[in-house]
């Protein structure tokens, strides 16, 4: 199962693109992916999740996590999504409440 | 007469997906499940197939987890089972509020949660030899089936925050 995990800058912030299914087996590369980030200085993170074809309760463990490392640093780590699917498991965990939830990438770095 | 598939898969995580591939597949090939349902399944099965596999991490056994699909006219029953050394699932911790910035201290626990709001029945059965998570889906009757409600229903979300229960074990 690949995991497909794109980097790049726009507007003052590191735009992170996910692809594939983020779960047990997956999610410690994402973890890694935004750990080698921050400890790059890059603390204003984007996590584009519009590539996601499924997302469970490890995924989001690491995305809880990642938000937790930013926010250490003053930082800050939004989301883009739009599928049903994907933000459904934000809203019935209540994690809509935490993450701020874009979108687009571009409204996410605006 | 109920038609039983099972699959036994090692207890290792790459072999999560394929376990949502088999059930997601059966559960589309009944026809009688939406298909927000079975994403819902699909989850469900995921969480409780991460638990097993984390409960055989626990302890040196060998053993694979069993996932059994079984179907029947009007529902689709999906049991995972472990050789892990049980838990509680009324005695899990508790999340703090998602408002709460600890709330961020806590990046595990949620799977049972997710398993009871998404399926139409669960049942856990633990014992010290191991853990059977039960999951049922009642199949939406054909003639309902263009009718099916597909917006999910919010109106609990605040009481649902409060529940979120467990963290730290693997169950």
């Amino acid at each position: 199962m690949e995991l497909g995990l794109d980097v790049e800058e726009k507007n003052g912030a590191t735009v992170l693109a996910v692809r594939g299914e983020v779960d047990v087996y997956t999610a410690p590369r994402l973890r890694e992916k935004l750990v080698e980030l921050v400890s790059q200085g890059k603390y204003k993170i984007v996590v584009n999740l519009e590539g996601v074809d499924f997302l469970d309760s490890t995924g989001l463990g690491v995305l809880v996590g990642g938000l937790k490392r930013l926010r250490s640093h003053d930082g800050d780590l939004t989301l883009v999504c739009t599928q049903p699917r994907i933000l459904k498991v934000f809203e019935i965990t209540g994690l809509t409440k935490v993450f701020a939830i874009h979108e687009s990438v571009d409204e996410a770095v605006a | 007469m109920d038609a039983v598939i099972e699959l036994q898969i090692p207890a290792r995580a790459e072999y999560v997906g394929l376990a949502r591939l088999v059930v997601s597949s059966l559960a589309s090939g009944r026809r009688a499940l939406a298909d927000e349902r079975i994403d819902d399944l699909k989850l469900a099965v995921s969480e409780a197939c991460t638990n097993a596999i984390e409960a055989h991490h626990s302890v040196p056994v060998d053993e694979h987890v069993l996932v059994r699909c079984s179907e029947a006219e009007d529902r689709l029953e999906v049991s995972i089972h472990d050789r892990g050394t049980g838990f509680d699932p009324e005695a899990l911790p508790e999340h703090p509020p998602v408002t709460d910035p600890e709330r961020l201290n806590f990046e595990r626990g949620l799977g049972i949660p997710l398993i009871r709001t998404l399926v139409d029945e669960v049942a856990f059965e633990s014992s010290s030899e191991g853990t059977a998570v039960r999951m049922v889906m009642y199949c939406d009757a054909a003639d309902d089936f263009d009718d099916v409600d597909l917006e999910l229903d919010l109106t609990g979300l605040d009481d649902i925050d409060g529940s979120l229960g467990s963290s730290g074990p693997a169950e």
